[in-house]
């Protein structure tokens, strides 16, 4: 049985009109189905507006779809009672894009990263803050860091603080949307390394959104196209993204840019000194 | 060929309550005309600083540069506010990364683009209206003259980064600084965007100062490279040179990390 599996996903924002008679319906996803699978990565990827990030919230039960069944393991998220709910919640982590809205600018680091294990464990303090610095250093920071506010840390840093929470409780599945997108490029492959390094200790999935197809293809098992709302494609292996004749596909890859100045797609074509 | 513009050991220091600390050391470089120099670093280096300092847009107070800055022969570095307003968007034009934070929300696109226009050259409304619609159909914005007439929320990040591009061209200045100009868009509109940058300086002789983090962007658009960290610049070379053969440790620690879509047993090759 697959971990996740999304059946028919339909889900449409209806915006009520004050002064016109009726309500207008704009539909987000249509659709949409696919599975994951224990310890893989599904790549999600499309332009914006594309309803990836609705998606997204779909699945993590913050935004429930008008059609169509989300199933964690078998569960219905959607349809649950209280105690398998909870257990769900553990499983099922997230990490967005903007590290800074996503943590309380009040609290310290080791409070961010306590939160799950004081919801979900019993501890005492001194084992809660023996997890805590085992996390910081799993994601690479240190003890010293334990004090320290959000606006303390820089961009990366503090998205490193967001993954120790997310893995604190050792879920099974990760959404990560955009996670990387807003950091420089040391700091993403950085990032990108640790996401597959926890991915292989712990066996944990992710659903992998993203616009930026390169760092989709360096961590992905399987790679999604998902565009105007509807999942045009679904490759198990890379090989296909390049050998497809879909339209959309094609314009994607051709906007990926060159990773070399020789194959550059622009027309001034450089020359040396 | 001379250097249109030309930075020559800029120091940047910041005076604090604590003393004062260095943001860039020993800056130097020259842009062609016509040539498109990419400026590479991670968050922090000094990239932004370093054009702030060209525009001359440091509070005074606190910021101390030194060094010499010339555009076209004439120093720019200490020159008084007076002048510089009329050189900043005429002379040299800035494209920032985040479109949204580049206009004023209460002021439709249009009352910007033609207070540009007026603020630099003696022409009337009617006519700076007529050469903004020029402008915008020749770097194929659709429907220019509806578009003038949109508020800058009603547009995507991608349209309005280019209305910014088409801002910034009109006035065929003579250098463009272009900061992070596609970190803030998706993939299509990110290709677009470059596409335009390379029109503008083949069609108006534009020099490019354009700044990023992504090698992707560097290795599509830039002639010369240069490689920045901690404040100072490391590696200085031709943009093939410089990804054939990385001469400094740093550029080749940035080389080797980045994401690719190729294995090293299917080299860029595999992509032809």
């Amino acid at each position: 049985m697959s971990l996740l599996q999304v059946k028919q996903v339909n889900f449409s924002y209806n915006s009520k009109r004050l002064f016109k008679g009726n309500d207008q319906t704009t539909n987000i996803l249509n659709e949409i189905s696919f599975s994951i699978e224990e310890g893989t990565c599904l790549g999600l990827i499309g332009t914006s507006g594309a309803g990836k990030s609705t998606l997204g919230k779909v699945i993590l039960g913050i935004q429930r779809p008008q059609q169509g069944q989300v199933l964690f393991q078998g569960h219905d998220i959607y349809n649950l009672n209280k105690a398998t709910q909870q257990k769900i919640r553990r499983d099922l982590q997230v990490v967005f894009q903007d590290s800074y809205s996503a943590v309380n600018p009040r609290m310290t680091a080791e409070r961010i990263i306590s939160e799950p294990l004081e919801n979900f464990e019993r501890l005492s303090v001194g084992e809660k803050r023996r997890r805590v610095i085992e996390l910081l250093e799993r994601v690479g920071l240190s003890e010293r860091d334990l004090k320290k506010y959000p606006h303390q840390f820089s961009g990366g840093q503090l998205q490193r603080i967001n993954i120790a929470r997310a893995i604190a409780l050792k879920p099974k599945l990760i959404v990560l949307d955009e996670s990387v997108s807003s950091l420089d490029m040391v700091t993403q492959s950085l990032i990108l390394k640790l996401l597959s390094e926890l991915k292989d200790d712990f066996g944990l999935s992710y659903l992998f959104i993203t616009h930026d197809i390169k760092a989709a293809f360096s961590i992905s098992d399987q790679i999604g196209v998902l565009e105007k709302g509807e999942l045009i494609e679904l490759y198990d292996s890379k090989d296909q993204f390049f050998s497809s004749k879909h339209p959309i596909v094609k314009r994607l890859r051709d906007s990926i840019l060159a990773e070399h100045p020789r194959f550059r797609t622009l027309t001034t074509k450089v020359k040396l000194g | 060929m001379e250097d249109i513009l030309k930075v020559k050991d800029l120091h940047v220091q910041v005076r604090t309550n604590d003393g004062s600390a260095s943001l860039v050391q020993a800056i130097s470089f020259g842009i062609k005309k016509g040539k498109i120099l990419g400026l590479v670093g991670e968050s922090g280096c000094g990239k932004t600083v370093t054009s702030m300092s060209i525009l001359q847009l440091h509070d005074k107070k606190n910021v101390d540069i030194r060094g010499s800055i010339t555009l076209q022969g004439r120093e720019l570095n200490g020159l008084a506010n007076k002048e510089m307003r009329k050189i900043r968007g005429k002379d040299i034009a800035f494209i920032m990364q985040n479109p949204m934070n580049a206009f004023t929300p209460v002021f439709t696109i249009g009352h910007q683009f033609i207070e540009t226009i007026q603020s630099h050259t003696g022409l009337n409304k009617k006519q700076a209206k007529e050469l903004a619609i020029g402008v915008m159909e020749s770097v194929n914005l659709p429907d220019p003259a509806k578009l003038l007439k949109n508020y800058p929320f009603q547009l995507s990040g991608g349209m309005l980064q280019r209305v910014m591009i088409a801002i910034a061209a009109c006035l065929k200045p003579a250098v463009i600084i272009a900061d992070e100009p596609t970190t803030a868009l998706d993939l299509h509109s990110q290709s677009l965007v470059l596409r335009l940058l390379d029109k503008i300086r083949s069609e108006y002789g534009t020099s490019i100062l354009l700044i990023s983090h992504d090698l992707g962007v560097i290795s599509e658009l830039a002639d010369d490279v240069i490689v920045m960290r901690h404040g100072r610049i490391v590696e200085t070379a031709n943009v093939l040179e410089l990804f054939d053969n990385p001469q400094h440790e740093y550029t080749k620690k940035l080389l080797r990390t980045r994401p690719t879509l190729y294995s090293q047993k299917q080299p860029y090759s595999y992509m032809l």
